[in-house]
């Protein structure tokens, strides 16, 4: 009799797919989880020839939080402020786009200034992100010195948000309905003295990287990736701009009046390192000449959080003297609002990507699921097939280029 | 010819080299005499806005009796659980007893170990009895220092750099070590 074929558990895809031992030429090398070029902890499994790498595995894993199950435990209202904690670097965008879903939801209409004050918040802190990329990326390619000036600018930024929002990264600032407090009074002019000096320095960037021969050499036609390629990973945002897909959230489905802007979006179509910087370069233009406006629009006063009973709490000097409006007070704070039954699909662009919520609700006062349609994740997906044939310096070129944050791809 | 001609490349490509470096190095040597923009921290005090979410402080009203009435508000709007609270009744008329009401927070602690300094219990509290400061160093060496008191977070409220206690409130604040933040707040 025929003995039964043991089964061999296979645990991660890393595991089937390892290359066998007694292969002659290749081997198999380690990039990561504590290498500083990974941006995190991502570990990449590599199977290299010589120098060229013949695959590369990403293996995730190391950051998982578990917010989207943690999102499951919190009061509708209180979600934001776990929201921020996976993509750190772009917090605002990630409240905003948990608040867009809960208030399609619910059917709410959010004041103009909240909208705009969204708009310049979500846009300041795409420029604090791509500061943090691009400084990080010139310094994995060697250039130290960009890193100082890109975090003395994003400095400054975070400045602007511990002014508003009293923390500088994770604010939970943005809330159903609108945002927590209007502006205080030296915000405008904060905002205003940054954006002045942006574009000096955005200039001064590229005469430091972007001209550099060195810097060029190591990202033109490094890590492509085709157009088609990039439509078929589901790659967004600049990866795919810079594969020549004009493809933007804020263009394609406005939201908080994104349409009223006027603004770029800059396509580059090589599909390589370079392409994608250039993206993010132009991209930063964009975004200071949206907060201009925006801060603009925010001259005069209104309202910032829509004029719906469950979404505000009580004004707290009738609080103090109606035991009613007391009473109502109590219920709010403790119990939270519910939501109506029904699910609902709402992406943003954020800075990395496409960043989409998928919020069920049963009708009680806390979500039944969240779901996060993260846009790391599915960049770093395609990182195989950008990096397969380069060589092993190259793929830290390519993981800078796709700007992931580890917090999103985890969750 | 040919290797002449590669030459003649690879030197073009050496000069583009310098030049686009030496434009670069321009730049780093034009930033060298502008202002500084770091602080020597902590010799030096930083500056914070007003909004700052930093550590709690229990308020006090002017009669230096505690506001909190132990609702446990802030403790249900905590999404980190961070916020425990025994409440007790005390009554004593109002020269003698410790709170502004007959009911009192016997126990209040707050786990810096869980909060996420989110502000949601400022917004519930409907005594204002807590606040945010502007404290920001709280390094300790176990975990269990984390976790802050009811005296603590009393006296946190007299470390702010614009708050001085009048007659009424200085036997709390001798009690504890009152070392102002060094901060400037903007």
């Amino acid at each position: 009799m025929q003995p039964k074929e043991i089964v061999v558990p296979t645990s991660s895809i890393s595991m089937l797919r390892r290359p066998d031992p007694l292969a002659d030429t290749q081997m198999t090398v380690s990039l990561g989880p504590q290498h500083p070029s990974t941006h995190g902890v991502l570990r990449l499994e590599l199977v290299l020839d010589g120098e060229t790498v013949v695959n590369a595995i990403p293996d995730i894993g190391y950051l998982h939080t578990g917010i989207e199950k943690t999102m499951e435990k919190e009061k509708w209202q209180q979600v934001v402020t776990i929201t921020c904690r996976m993509d750190y670097l772009n917090s605002m965008g990630n409240d905003l786009g948990y608040c867009l879903a809960v208030e399609k939801l619910m059917g709410v209409e959010v004041p103009k200034r909240a909208q705009d004050l969204r708009v310049l918040l979500t846009e300041l802190n795409r420029l604090s992100s791509h500061l943090v990329w691009f400084g990080t990326h010139a310094m994995d390619l060697g250039a130290m010195t960009a890193f100082f000036y890109a975090f003395t600018e994003r400095e400054r930024i975070l400045d602007i948000f511990e002014c508003v929002s009293g923390a500088r990264l994770h604010q939970s600032y943005f809330i159903i309905g609108g945002v927590r407090w209007d502006i205080p009074e030296n915000f405008p002019a904060l905002v205003r003295d940054l954006l002045d000096r942006f574009r000096n320095f955005l200039d001064e960037c590229r005469r430091l990287v972007t001209g550099n021969r060195i810097f060029q050499r190591r990202t033109k036609g490094v890590g492509v990736i085709s157009k088609k390629d990039a439509i078929d990973w589901g790659l967004s945002g600049p990866t795919i701009r810079g594969s020549g897909v004009n493809w933007d959230v804020r263009k394609a489905e406005p939201y908080s009046g994104y349409d009223t802007y006027d603004f770029r979006v800059p396509v580059y179509h090589d599909g390589d390192v370079w392409s994608r910087y250039l993206v993010r370069m132009d991209e930063m233009e964009e975004s200071v000449k949206i907060c201009y406006e925006a801060l603009d629009r925010l001259k005069g006063s209104g309202s910032v959080m829509a004029d719906h009973p469950k979404l505000n709490l009580p004004e707290r000097d009738l609080m103090k003297q109606h035991i009613d409006v007391m009473i109502h007070h109590f219920l709010l704070a403790s119990e939270g609002f519910t939501v109506p039954i029904g699910e609902v699909y709402q992406s943003i662009e954020s800075a990395r990507g496409e960043l989409g919520y998928y919020v069920v609700s049963d009708g009680a006062e806390r979500p039944y699921r969240v779901r996060v349609r993260a846009p790391s994740y599915v960049n770093l997906s395609a990182l195989p097939a950008m990096v397969e044939g380069q060589l092993l310096a190259d793929v830290v070129a390519v993981i800078g280029s796709i700007d992931i944050v580890l917090g999103d791809v985890d969750r | 010819m040919s290797i002449l001609s590669n030459i003649i490349d690879a030197a073009k490509e050496v000069v583009e080299v310098a030049r686009t470096t030496a434009q670069g190095m321009s730049v780093t040597l034009s930033h060298i005499p502008t202002r500084k923009e770091t602080v020597s921290y902590p010799e030096e005090a930083v500056t914070i806005y007003r909004r700052f979410r930093g550590e709690h402080f229990l308020d006090v009203n002017e009669d230096g009796k505690e506001k909190c009435v132990s609702c446990f508000l802030c403790a249900a709007a905590c999404p980190a659980d961070a916020i425990y609270i025994e409440g007790a009744e005390d009554q004593r008329p109002y020269e003698e007893r410790i709170g502004q009401d007959h009911r009192y927070a016997k126990v209040y602690q707050i786990d810096y170990g869980r909060c996420i300094l989110c502000g949601f219990c400022v917004d519930a509290c409907p005594t204002d009895a807590i606040n945010h400061g502007h404290n920001f160093e709280w390094a300790v060496f176990t975990p269990g220092e984390m976790v802050k008191d009811k005296d603590f977070l009393l006296a946190n409220k007299w470390r702010e750099p614009d708050v001085t206690p009048n007659e009424n409130q200085l036997h709390l604040a001798a009690r504890q070590k009152m070392d102002k933040l060094n901060i400037i707040l903007k």
